[in-house]
């Protein structure tokens, strides 16, 4: 998926965020090393982020995962400034956010970003179809064109029928269909979601992520993904960081997280994932010798799926193919098995 | 330990050339700037004056059916307007029609104006805590002071009559809706906001679309008190010559006529009660989009 670079990319550079009441005076002491816990206690400042650098690929899934007080939700808002920044850059394409002044910033918003919002935020007195709008409405496009836009979306996302209800009227999960629906509506090749399926029960939730993932394979926006749920980040992310207490504790591909946790703290997240649902068959395959034995397996298929179609045609071997057929590695099925089971080491820890 | 037994207070002749120094002063004010007052309230003065015209020449039937239809309009109740409709009825009945038609038309201008005036200062009270914390204390003396103190001013600057009158009871009116539309504002669902923000709303579209329409229950609780405030003081601001049922029960008192007293007083009672009922109704009927709870 990532391969194919549409959308424009984000880089988050150096970034800092410290509240209170005077933070650029400690922002000097903290670059030098001041613990978060000394700026608590010593200054009564709290550090929110520090040093946080990311690069997010246009036009792919960007998950940011942490559990609650790791300022996952900060860092999103500095992406559309909802956040001032205590000192880095936010760069968005080629400009850099944290430069703009209030009209470039409400014209970065109106175009470039759109958001959803873990409590929906959706505006109670007005109908889904009204909500729906709100973007284009604050552009000032002729009302014909923002119904045109936002009945397409509405019916996308499912609501066909439910555009004349008020927000209170629908379940949790049909809201934040509302909310997406917002979001996509006013086009801007900008996704943010701040936790925007943690409020859902778990079946909604997986539903959700599948509108998600299957709107992602037509519209390609570059999306950033709040959660605090490693499985939603592993089912979602083409890329994901982990965030605890304000600082990146590992960032990559879902594949490298699972297979190298890069401490204690996130290998503990990692031991419950289902590993065979996870890694794809290009992170276990072998260079090729010889002859490409046995049955193709298209490159990225998950192990799962690749040792069951092995095991229902009964062979011990296979090679890797890309998508024009040219062969990239070897597999062999107890490799297979071995990286689908979770690595004793981490095994023993739980015990 | 005299000062310990008599509260030590400011001499006597000192405390006499203060007074007469403030009264002075204002006096000087009044002469100076008396006219332009009345220049500046003339547009008031003609408003009021045709609103009075209005309601106390126009046949009443006429009257009647269009306090009917605005009642119905507002409140889409049927109860509400048969009984705005025999309220008016009784008073007409009971010979009190003119005097009725004189007060509701205060009432009403001197609302429009208290919201004209009061939803901007709500609104900028309610965006920043520095105005917040002037206009506060201002209220509170506002609505503290005793009505009859501030009539005094408004005397000195306007005279007796209709304007003078309806600046008292504007004033005394005003406190309720500039708090409610500052507490509506501020009361707005962060959340809510904040989606504002991020689809790129510019300050006037954030009060337009969020803040106004999420406030507005709140602000209709405040007109409906005004409203209430200014029929309250219709019998106070009588003493300075405005007409009305205030001036009957002004007379009822000087003179001890219990009936003339009692029924005057019903009827500024049944129009409180027609007003406060409409007003209620169609606050309610603004929340309607809360009520429907998926469940």
């Amino acid at each position: 998926m990532a391969e194919q670079v549409t959308g424009i990319g984000i880089q988050i550079r150096n970034l800092y965020k410290i509240f209170g009441s005077n933070p650029e005076s400690y922002i000097d002491a903290v670059k030098g090393g001041m613990s978060k816990t000394e700026l608590n206690e010593k200054h009564n400042h709290v550090l929110g982020l520090k040093d946080i650098n990311i690069d997010m690929p246009g036009g792919g899934i960007q998950v940011v995962m942490g559990l609650s007080g790791s300022g996952k939700s900060t860092l999103i808002r500095h992406i559309n400034r909802l956040i001032d920044p205590t000192a880095g850059e936010v760069i968005v394409g080629d400009e850099d956010v944290v430069k703009m002044n209030e009209t470039e910033l409400r014209e970065f918003r109106r175009h470039k970003t759109a958001m959803v919002f873990q409590k929906f935020a959706l505006l109670p007195h007005r109908t889904v179809l009204e909500n729906t709008v709100y973007g284009l409405e604050i552009q000032g496009l002729p009302r014909e064109e923002q119904e045109k836009q936002a009945r397409r979306w509405i019916t996308r996302v499912g609501l066909d029928g439910f555009e004349d209800n008020y927000p209170n009227q629908l379940s949790g999960g049909m809201q934040q269909r509302v909310g997406l629906a917002r979001a996509l509506t006013n086009d801007a090749p900008i996704l943010l979601m701040d936790e925007a399926f943690s409020a859902l029960d778990p079946l909604i939730r997986m539903d959700m992520q599948t509108v998600l993932l299957d709107l992602q394979k037509e519209i390609r926006k570059t999306v950033v993904f709040i959660t605090h749920d490693l499985d939603e980040a592993l089912r979602l992310g083409d890329r994901i960081a982990i965030l605890r207490d304000g600082e990146v504790v590992q960032q990559g591909t879902k594949q490298e997280i699972v297979l190298r946790p890069a401490d204690e703290y996130i290998s503990s997240f990692v031991r419950e994932v289902n590993r065979g649902r996870v890694i794809s068959v290009d992170m276990v395959m072998a260079p090729l010798t010889g002859e490409p034995k046995g049955m193709p397996i298209k490159s990225g298929t998950v192990l799962e799926v690749a040792a069951k179609k092995m095991t229902d045609s009964n062979v011990p071997e296979a090679h890797v193919t890309d998508a024009s057929g040219a062969v990239l590695g070897k597999l062999a099925i107890n490799e297979v098995i071995s990286a689908m089971v979770t690595p004793v080491d981490h095994d023993s820890a739980a015990a | 330990m005299d000062w310990f037994t008599k509260f030590p207070a400011m001499d006597t002749d000192r405390l006499t050339a203060l007074k007469k120094a403030i009264d002075l002063g204002f006096r000087d004010f009044t002469r100076a700037y008396g006219d332009v007052f009345e220049t500046i309230l003339y547009p008031v003065q003609w408003f009021m004056f045709r609103v009075e015209q209005l309601l106390t020449t126009s046949p009443w039937p006429l009257v009647i059916l269009a306090f009917a239809v605005i009642a119905w309009l507002a409140s889409r109740s049927w109860k509400i307007t048969i009984g705005v409709v025999i309220t008016l009825l009784l008073i007409g009945y009971f010979d009190m029609w003119q005097d009725t038609m004189k007060t509701v038309a205060m009432t009403v201008v001197a609302t429009i104006m208290a919201i004209i005036l009061g939803i901007p200062i709500g609104i900028l009270m309610g965006r920043s805590n520095r105005v917040q914390a002037v206009l506060n204390p201002i209220l509170d003396v506002m609505q503290t002071m005793p009505s009859f103190v501030y009539l005094i001013p408004v005397v000195m600057l306007l005279g007796i009559g209709r304007v003078p009158g309806l600046i008292a009871v504007m004033v005394y009116a005003i406190p309720p809706i500039i708090r409610l539309t500052n507490l509506g504002i501020r009361l707005v669902d962060k959340d809510v906001l904040e989606a504002a923000d991020a689809f790129g709303s510019s300050n006037w579209q954030r009060l337009k679309n969020v803040q106004m329409p999420l406030a507005l229950p709140t602000i209709m609780a405040g007109v409906n008190q005004t409203i209430m405030m200014a029929l309250a003081m219709v019998v106070v601001a009588s003493m300075i010559g405005v007409q009305g049922l205030g001036l009957p029960v002004l007379k009822a008192i000087a003179n001890q006529y219990f009936t003339l007293g009692i029924f005057n007083g019903l009827a500024i009672v049944g129009i409180a009660i027609i007003f406060d009922r409409t007003s209620q109704a169609y606050g309610k009927r603004l929340q309607k989009h809360l009520e429907v709870v998926h469940g």
